[in-house]
């Protein structure tokens, strides 16, 4: 193992031989790469026409998965949104649709 | 010129210690290891050592720290015993899977419950399973030697995990006996430096340790690391070789006494060897063909090793000096008889414990288990459940 970045590079389809002893990891800030959103069982979805851009609901989300930019919010991340519902919860607008039929 | 002197065997380690120099040793005292940070301690106090000593306040703590250290990139040391060892346990399988070669003096004690501070094995046969290696003296000139092989060992390339020195308490531990000393120069040209691929203080490097492991990794890092005991004993082997060319004594996986034509074997571990080694010879005098085999390492396990010792062999008794209440016999048992299986199955075998909370093991126990391989050679029958030795009953 001397690739110092080769955590970077690694997938489920490594074999054993190819990991890092221990599992080190030879980077940082990659925690973004642990995509936690397939834990999701039940998954938020926007009604844009509701949202009033009020933001109360991306300092509310618990994974940061409510992007914010030029003070707008953006589409979930949905690589790391596990799917609380805290968002749908918070708007005053129910401009989050969580569960429901399509589910 | 080796230098003679008379030690116990928590001397002969603490002075190992002391001529490694390593960079930290983070210790709790329990009795019977006490002395060995104890004397350590004084070393580092009269200057005759540099090593960074933490007093920590449980044996969690120092596993802990011990881990802390040697991922920082530091030669780390540490002793315990029974209870320690067992208050150690969650941190030993974090030291393991990390893959830090932290060596670890074990003086061996019965575990509670009845409370005893006596020898016995139930404290490292409890961690047999951790993933460190485990290396048992027969005496305190062995728990000296093994200390530094033990350590180029765990810190080999191509092993990089923990070892327990392993030597019994009070009987190893407090015992004085004469042995030979390395000289010092020759004891760091031996050990070298210590230099890891990766430490968490090498500013050239980012680097974590010991991160949370998901099921789609998790059994190709744990392979990884039995690979790594396997390739233990290729290094065992190795480091062996450099220490019979230092030193001119010799060192394996285990150790074959009078094994040649025997017919009534025993195998057993640590200082209970040598009682067996008197036995033998005592029986040997009288005409029967008995042999030992000392087991020295039992992580890696020498299935190979015991296989092939054991040829030629009609009866064997495999001596657990612990209770692992299998209820199917002690973990020696268990394992020698999975080496045999398919390979020796004429022999006939029985399983004893032996020992335990520092019952005396005397010559004549041994003699009384190889009376009794002989008459299970002449009924051709082996008992059919474990026993205990020297057992009031």
């Amino acid at each position: 193992m001397t690739d110092q970045n080769k955590m970077k590079n690694i997938t489920i389809d490594n074999k054993w031989q190819d990991l890092t002893p221990g599992g080190m990891i030879f980077a940082s800030g990659n925690s973004v790469e642990f995509r936690t959103g397939d834990w999701r069982t039940i998954t938020p979805k926007m009604v844009w026409d509701k949202c009033k851009q009020c933001l109360l609901c991306a300092p509310m989300c618990p994974d940061s998965s409510i992007p914010v930019k030029d003070g707008k919010r953006l589409e979930f991340d949905y690589d790391h949104c596990k799917g609380c519902g805290i968002c749908a919860k918070v708007c005053p607008f129910d401009a989050i649709v969580f569960g429901g039929e399509e589910e | 010129m080796a230098i003679q002197d008379r030690l116990s065997g928590n001397e002969a380690v603490s002075i190992a210690m002391k001529q490694i120099n390593p960079d930290v040793m983070p210790a709790f005292p329990i009795t019977p290891s006490t002395e060995i940070p104890q004397y350590v301690s004084q070393f580092i106090a009269n200057g005759e050592m540099d090593t960074v000593f933490i007093p920590v306040e449980s044996e969690h703590s120092a596993m802990s720290a011990c881990i802390g250290s040697q991922s920082a990139g530091g030669r780390t040391v540490t002793a315990t015993s029974s209870c320690g060892l067992a208050l150690m346990f969650e941190m030993l399988y974090v030291a393991a899977s990390n893959r830090l070669p932290i060596t670890m003096a074990v003086v061996n004690r019965a575990l509670s419950g009845p409370i005893n501070i006596n020898n016995d094995h139930s404290d490292s046969m409890g961690a047999r399973d951790s993933g460190w290696l485990q290396i048992y003296a027969e005496n305190a000139q062995e728990a000296y030697d093994n200390f530094f092989q033990c350590m180029r060992i765990g810190e080999h390339p191509a092993v990089q995990l923990p070892v327990m020195c392993c030597q019994d308490g009070f009987i190893t531990s407090h015992a004085v006996e004469r042995m030979e000393l390395i000289e010092t120069e020759k004891v760091k040209a031996f050990m070298g430096e210590y230099k890891p691929e990766h430490y968490l203080l090498n500013p050239d490097e980012t680097l974590a340790v010991g991160p949370y492991d998901i099921p789609q990794y998790y059994m190709e890092h744990k392979k990884a690391q039995a690979v790594a005991m396997e390739n233990a004993r290729e290094a065992i082997m190795e480091v062996a070789k450099e220490f019979e060319a230092m030193t001119g004594r010799k060192y394996g996986m285990i150790e074959e006494y009078r094994m040649e034509d025997a017919e009534l074997a025993m195998i057993i571990i640590g200082s209970s060897a040598g009682t067996a080694k008197e036995a033998c010879d005592e029986l040997r005098a009288a005409g029967v063909k008995a042999g030992v085999i000392k087991v020295r390492v039992f992580r890696p396990f020498p299935a190979e090793e015991i296989v092939a010792a054991l040829k030629g062999v009609k009866a064997v008794a495999i001596m657990d000096k612990t209770e692992s209440f299998s209820a199917n016999g002690g973990p020696m048992g268990a394992e020698v008889k999975a080496a045999m299986f398919g390979k020796l199955n004429d022999v006939l075998v029985t399983n004893y414990i032996y020992g335990i909370g520092g019952r005396d093991v005397k010559v004549d126990d041994l003699k009384s288990v190889y009376d009794k391989l002989a008459e299970m050679v002449k009924t051709g029958k082996a008992p059919e459940h474990y026993q205990y030795l020297a057992l009031r009953d």
